[in-house]
């Protein structure tokens, strides 16, 4: 097994476990928009931005693997032979947003649900229906982070 | 997450628009201080509601509820426990029509799940299987009964306690916790009023007990007894159940008792009603907005007979808004 290949396989992880958690999230929260709608029209911009809080995730998960992708030479300039230690890093480290991404997009697809919810109800209410599902969104953002950190990290290790 | 939720999600969402146009305290205080009857049809009217006459308004309403249940749901049998007790209503007036040799069209609820005309032809006609199981027994043996014995009291307990078991099953049946609480709490409430009124009425034991339907929460024996002997008696079961907040009521008034069964019920579904991935606000909807009917009915009827706003105010229920 080349280091490239678990670099390469790291990237996809990213960007289909985070993809698959966006669906999800904006799926769920898109049903609950459509039964807004129907009822509705004029609340269109404010489920919409609800609607799409759970794809940032999707959208985190393409930037881990573009980073990935870019550090292992596959995407702009060669960065020479990627040993088997190194490939198992990038693997590692794409991992925090790959399982942070499915799981935060679910739930807050679910948040997203409810806040879809408050805001048909008690338009005025949508400062506060935005805040609640974009608290999971912190920890999204958290494992970006420790993805780029260390990614950034693993290019300037001499293994 | 499976079809269902999904369902539910879509379902609930279209529900919480309609829910902030229902009637709130508000706008019920507003109609009980207007001193005509058009101008609390106008009002209504105003605020969404269709129809130019009375009845029409009702049955508008009730038909519009159905046909938006309808809409949101694959199979609208998930709500029969709701709609069960106006086929049981229907048949009390088909079976005391017949007797009585009057038609009893006027005394129809409508948003049951069988049509009250195929009720009363299956009572007239003394033909059953017309119609469903749940209602057969029941109309056979109320109706018999009432021809030999010409007790529309013992009609009345046949078809209300057969009423109660329908309902009770149905929640037992069910694997939504929302319909099983309402459920039990519909058999509950509906349990406490027979102890009270057995009571007033001085009614046996065997009497009171025969009258009142299993349920998970109530000894129905020890709140049969406590009624046939005073109404501290009762309170003092209430108060070592789960329904001890009826005690100051029962001590009040039957028709303080009656308003806190359905404010209690009222609550229990509000409790419900913030998952947006279940059946509960949907349940709730429908209970708002019959109760919402009911305040209307009570309203206009009330100015129809020159009540005083307090007797109005008195029997008003809560709103859900």
């Amino acid at each position: 097994m080349s280091g490239l290949f678990l670099a390469i396989l790291g990237a996809a992880l990213a960007t289909f476990m985070a993809g698959i958690g966006s669906s999800i999230g904006v799926g769920k929260a898109g049903v609950a928009a459509a039964g807004v709608l129907a009822e509705e029209p004029s609340l269109f911009s404010k489920v919409l931005i609800l609607m799409l809080l759970p794809a940032t995730q999707g959208i985190y998960g393409l930037l881990v693997a573009f980073l990935t992708l870019q550090a292992v030479g596959v995407i702009g300039d060669p960065v020479g032979e990627i040993t088997v230690a190194k490939g198992a890093l990038y693997l590692a480290a794409s991992l925090p947003i790959a399982f942070s991404g499915l799981i935060s997009a679910i739930h807050q697809g679910k948040c997203s649900v409810a806040g879809i919810n408050t805001v048909s109800k008690k338009p005025d209410q949508m400062g506060k229906a935005l805040i609640i599902p974009a608290m999971v969104e912190t920890y999204a953002i958290l494992a970006l982070l420790i993805s780029i950190l260390a990614i950034n990290g693993i290019k300037v290790l001499a293994i | 997450m499976n079809i269902k939720q999904e369902e539910y999600i879509y379902a609930v969402a279209r529900i919480r628009c309609k829910e902030g146009k229902l009637f709130g305290s508000k706008h019920i205080e507003q109609m009980i201080s207007m001193s005509d009857i058009d101008s609390i049809k106008r009002f209504v009217s105003e605020n969404g509601w269709s129809a130019s006459t009375e009845d029409d308004m009702f049955s508008a309403e009730q038909k519009e509820l159905w046909t938006l249940m309808s809409e949101l749901v694959d199979d609208l049998s998930c709500f029969d426990f709701l709609r069960v007790d106006k086929d049981f209503h229907n048949l009390k007036a088909s079976v005391k029509g017949v007797y009585a040799e009057q038609p009893p069209h006027s005394m129809f609820v409508y948003g049951g799940l069988i049509d009250p005309e195929i009720i009363y032809k299956a009572v007239r006609d003394k033909d059953y299987e017309l119609l469903p199981e749940y209602l057969r027994e029941a109309a056979a043996l109320s109706h018999s009964s009432l021809l030999q014995t010409a007790d529309g009291q013992l009609c009345d307990l046949i078809l209300d306690k057969a009423c109660l078991d329908t309902v009770y099953s149905m929640g037992n049946k069910s694997s939504d916790k929302v319909v099983r609480e309402y459920c039990e709490l519909f058999v509950a409430s509906a349990n406490i009023k027979i102890a009270v009124r057995g009571l007033k009425l001085s009614r046996s034991y065997d009497f009171i007990l025969k009258s009142m339907a299993e349920c998970e929460r109530l000894n129905i024996r020890m709140l049969a007894l406590s009624a046939t002997k005073s109404q501290d008696d009762i309170c003092t079961y209430l108060l070592s159940t789960d329904y001890k907040t009826a005690v100051p009521f029962i001590k009040e008034s039957l028709s303080a008792f009656e308003k806190w069964c359905d404010n209690y019920l009222m609550e229990k579904m509000k409790e419900y009603k913030s998952d947006p991935f279940s059946l509960a606000p949907l349940v709730a909807y429908i209970f708002a907005k019959e109760t919402e009917i009911k305040a209307v009915r009570l309203i206009l009827t009330a100015k129809a007979n020159r009540l005083d706003d307090s007797v109005i105010r008195e029997r008003i229920r809560e709103m859900y808004v």
